[in-house]
């Protein structure tokens, strides 16, 4: 058990009296920045990359300016679900698959517990994920290499059609709110002849639209105009606020320990290839609604439907440091960013960084379960707070919200610009709403549209224009064919109904 | 009453420091946060170094004020480049820049040239090395071209219409191999396609590829400067950098070196680009850069001042050469 060992000293370099409070700093400081919108894990960690400079001159100084950064990671995790679950308000892509039953459950007054399974699966997933690559690195870090062009297609083809197949709402809605998604991705760049698509000539449009203005108006504002027609009250006003709830709630969840462990392997599957927490939340929240017994409560405030895409969620948020530790590609924005540290602290990511850097590599991961447990024990001990703050008159609360969306839209990119899109993105969302029509896959579209896109053509590219490049592996062949059977499972799952009442 | 104090003593400071700059007393100096923006996302090879940069000035306490790195990577760069071109007279903006500084208005025709800006200093030249996977039979870049011209082989790179692709049109142009360029968002991406065979070439930059290549997956065949790299440290158990011949010792003529530059926005003045270019002088001086720069395996050609903008406009020549010869001019006007 090399692996043993070799964390069990990672624990006694990242478990200094300094590092642990490197951590709960990080960690606080990582739940501020996904509560505000706009902010975001990326941002953050980008502000703060420059402190850590200094810190990784020191002997020993590296582990702890790793620690510190992926804590403040951790703890955007963690806070990005806080407003998803209060506000209807996603801060983070993969937010989104929680705010489906997470935002009715606080509603019903049950936002404690909604908090608590959500911050509960995001640690388990984190957990198993991080159990995964401490044993498993070196069985499953050449996996990613398999991927190419068109196995990321299939990829997110699967989550598309997941979507379309699985979502309760009439598919040709689900179909048309996403296609909508998909010409709004499409603003920008062309990802492959790189010239400039629907821009109009303005300024503001070439980068394209970015999923937090739309996700901050569709979803927030939105929210808003809706609750005002409705009688300017929040419906979760009676919110127990003891701290009771966590653990009330803690029994309730062993209960739905496979759905955790299914949303863990797709989570961690889709960390490592690296495909990202997003395409794993909304999968693993479709099949959680597929295999449920309770299929029809989902969307209408589900524990299970909030376990599901956090636990996936945060196994792939994990599980993509693998890749990025031992191959150099990041699996998400914020990830990125800690690669960029990792250069200029002077590390070189790449398969020898295991082989040289062990005390970096080990000290880092065991800060994950560290890091993780201090951001539990952080984020528990404020559901009550948190919960509180749905006790505050809507008439007050409104006002704020409306501004902190406002802020966090303009600092985004800050232009003012967006803070109008928002407003725009905020009357669309009311539509939307009054007319039925899910928002979920028009976001969607916009996270993974111009990804989709851009390894479809890619992948035109290497066949030469053949579609047959889809099945030309048992890996590729196999996920394309489950893609369209989900997509046309609403018609077989008809016909076989059918059969079994006439029949 | 509060705010009143504090405006007046604002203004009073105002009068003494304009009074200090009229009789020329101190040199121009940053007065707010310094802004450094860069044309392309973060993690990428520009994004790296001006946080570098900014660490090494940090750290140093090189500049009283602060210094924040924005990147600004929509339109391939153009918003950047349009960020800074509209701040007129600002001195506190500056930016860094690639080969997207003349492929981006010729390829898109957005508005903008570099003539748009105040060229300050070029801080080093990135170098481009052709890679195959290690597994690939072809020792040298001869075995490699008359492998390339006999099937399509496909190369991976950074971007469409950019400084991988023109290197790809150049190297087809210089010799009778053709390839299928497919564009990729990041060269840590490009560099795990080719490690996984779904490419079969790339001209990552060094360390793009350098982790690969330590771990016995990729093989340099060439470099695309005039002369070898100088780094003759080990870098795997039997190579170094200066082990990499030219391209042109190998009998492929094509040379490629992209710029990492500074500029600032247009209207400022001779003083404050001189600060500018002292501040990016100490940054040199230090040891941290000196390591970046052979981590990286820079080329360490450094300019400023009048030599800097003929370089420069040298080197748009070229661009615009090599991107009518590919194509890859827009005609959207």
């Amino acid at each position: 058990m090399d692996e043993l060992q070799s964390l069990v000293h990672g624990f006694g370099v990242a478990l200094s009296l300094q590092n642990i409070g490197l951590m709960f700093v990080g960690v606080i400081l990582g739940v501020i920045i996904g509560v505000l919108p706009g902010l975001g894990g990326a941002n953050g960690v980008a502000i703060l990359l420059p402190l850590t400079f200094s810190m990784a001159q020191l002997p020993g100084g590296t582990t702890s300016a790793i620690i510190l950064l992926s804590c403040i990671y951790w703890g955007a995790l963690f806070g990005g679900a806080i407003t998803s679950v209060l506000f209807n308000i996603p801060g983070e892509p993969w937010s989104v698959a929680t705010t489906f039953d997470g935002y009715p459950l606080a509603q019903q007054g049950r936002a404690g517990a909604a908090l608590t399974a959500a911050f509960t699966s995001s640690f388990v997933g984190a957990l198993i994920a991080t159990i995964v690559i401490t044993f498993l690195s070196p069985l499953v870090a050449g996996f990613a290499l398999e991927f190419g062009p068109p196995e990321f297609f299939s990829v997110y083809l699967l989550t598309f059609c997941a979507f379309v197949g699985m979502s309760k709402e009439p598919p040709f809605k689900t179909i048309a709110a996403m296609m909508l998604g998909f010409a709004l991705a499409a603003v920008g760049t062309d990802p492959v002849n790189g010239a400039l698509r629907l821009t109009f000539g303005s300024v503001h449009l070439l980068s394209g639209f970015d999923f937090l203005i739309a996700v901050i108006g569709l979803f927030g504002i939105g929210e808003i105009l809706l609750t005002m027609e409705e009688g300017l009250a929040f419906k979760g006003a009676s919110a127990k606020i003891n701290l009771r709830v966590v653990l009330e709630t803690w029994r309730e969840l062993p209960r739905y320990w496979a759905t955790s462990m299914r949303s863990a392997i797709v989570g961690c599957f889709m960390g490592i290839v690296p495909g990202g927490a997003t395409p794993a939340s909304f999968m693993a929240y479709g099949v959680a609604q597929r295999f449920s017994r309770h299929r029809a409560r989902f969307g209408q405030g589900e524990v299970e439907g909030v376990v599901a895409p956090e636990t996936a969620a945060h196994a792939a948020g994990t599980s993509a440091l693998l890749p990025m530790l031992t191959l150099g590609v990041p699996g998400s924005p914020t990830a990125a960013v800690l690669l960029g540290g990792l250069l200029i602290w002077g590390l070189q990511p790449g398969p020898l960084l295991f082989v040289e850097q062990k005390d970096f590599v080990w000290g880092l991961f065991a800060s994950i379960y560290l890091g993780n447990i201090a951001g539990l024990i952080v984020v528990l001990t404020c559901v009550p707070l948190f919960a509180a703050i749905l006790r505050i008159p809507f008439a007050v609360i409104a006002p704020i919200i409306m501004v902190v969306c406002a802020i966090g839209a303009y600092t985004v990119k800050t232009n003012l610009f967006d803070v109008w899109m928002m407003l725009v993105f905020g009357v669309i969302g009311y539509v939307f709403k009054k007319l039925n029509y899910p928002l979920a896959p028009l976001v969607l579209a916009i996270v993974l549209g111009d990804r989709a896109e851009a390894s479809f053509r890619q992948s035109m590219l290497i066949s030469q224009g053949d579609l047959s490049v889809f099945f030309a592996n048992g890996l590729v062949g196999s996920m394309t064919g489950l893609a369209l059977l989900l997509l046309i499972w609403p018609v077989i799952s008809g016909v076989l109904n059918r059969r079994a009442t006439s029949g | 009453m509060h705010f009143c104090t504090r405006d007046l003593l604002n203004g009073l400071l105002g009068l003494f420091f304009s009074a200090v700059l009229a009789c020329n007393a101190f040199a121009w100096e940053p007065t707010k946060t310094v802004e450094f923006v860069v044309p392309a996302g973060t993690g990428g090879g520009a994004d790296q170094m001006a946080r570098v940069i900014q660490s090494i000035i940090a750290k140093n306490n090189l500049m009283k004020q602060s210094m924040v790195v924005v990147n600004k990577a929509g339109g391939a760069g153009a918003e950047g480049f349009l960020d800074v071109k509209g701040a007129n007279g600002d001195p506190h903006k500056i930016i860094i820049t690639l080969s997207n500084l003349f492929t981006t208005p010729l390829a898109t025709g957005v508005p903008f040239n570099w003539r748009d800006l105040t060229p300050v200093q070029m801080m080093a030249l990135d170098q481009f090395v052709l890679w195959v996977n290690a597994g690939k039979p072809y020792k040298t870049t001869k075995e490699f071209l008359a492998a390339a011209q006999a099937g399509k082989f496909k190369m991976a790179g950074t971007g469409s219409k950019q400084e991988d692709q023109i290197i790809t049109v150049g190297i087809e142009k210089s010799s009778s191999a053709k390839f299928i360029y497919i564009p990729f968002r990041g060269g840590g991406d490009v560099a795990v396609q080719l490690v996984g065979n779904h490419a079969d070439a790339t001209v990552n930059n060094p360390i793009e590829a350098v982790a690969h290549w330590r771990g016995g997956k990729l093989r340099p065949l060439c470099v695309f400067d005039s002369k070898r790299m100088p780094y003759k440290e080990k870098v795997t158990d039997t190579q170094s950098w200066a082990d990499i011949p030219t391209c042109k010792e190998q009998g492929l003529d094509f040379e490629y070196l992209m710029l990492r530059g500074i500029f600032m926005a247009p209207g400022v003045s001779a003083e404050q680009v001189k600060y500018y270019v002292d501040l990016m002088a100490k940054v040199r001086e230090t040891k941290e850069w000196k390591e970046f720069i052979e981590k990286g395996a820079f080329n360490t050609t450094t300019l400023s001042g009048k030599e800097f903008a003929d370089w420069v406009a040298k080197e748009e020549a070229r661009h615009i050469v090599l991107m009518k010869s590919a194509g890859f001019i827009s005609t959207a006007k």
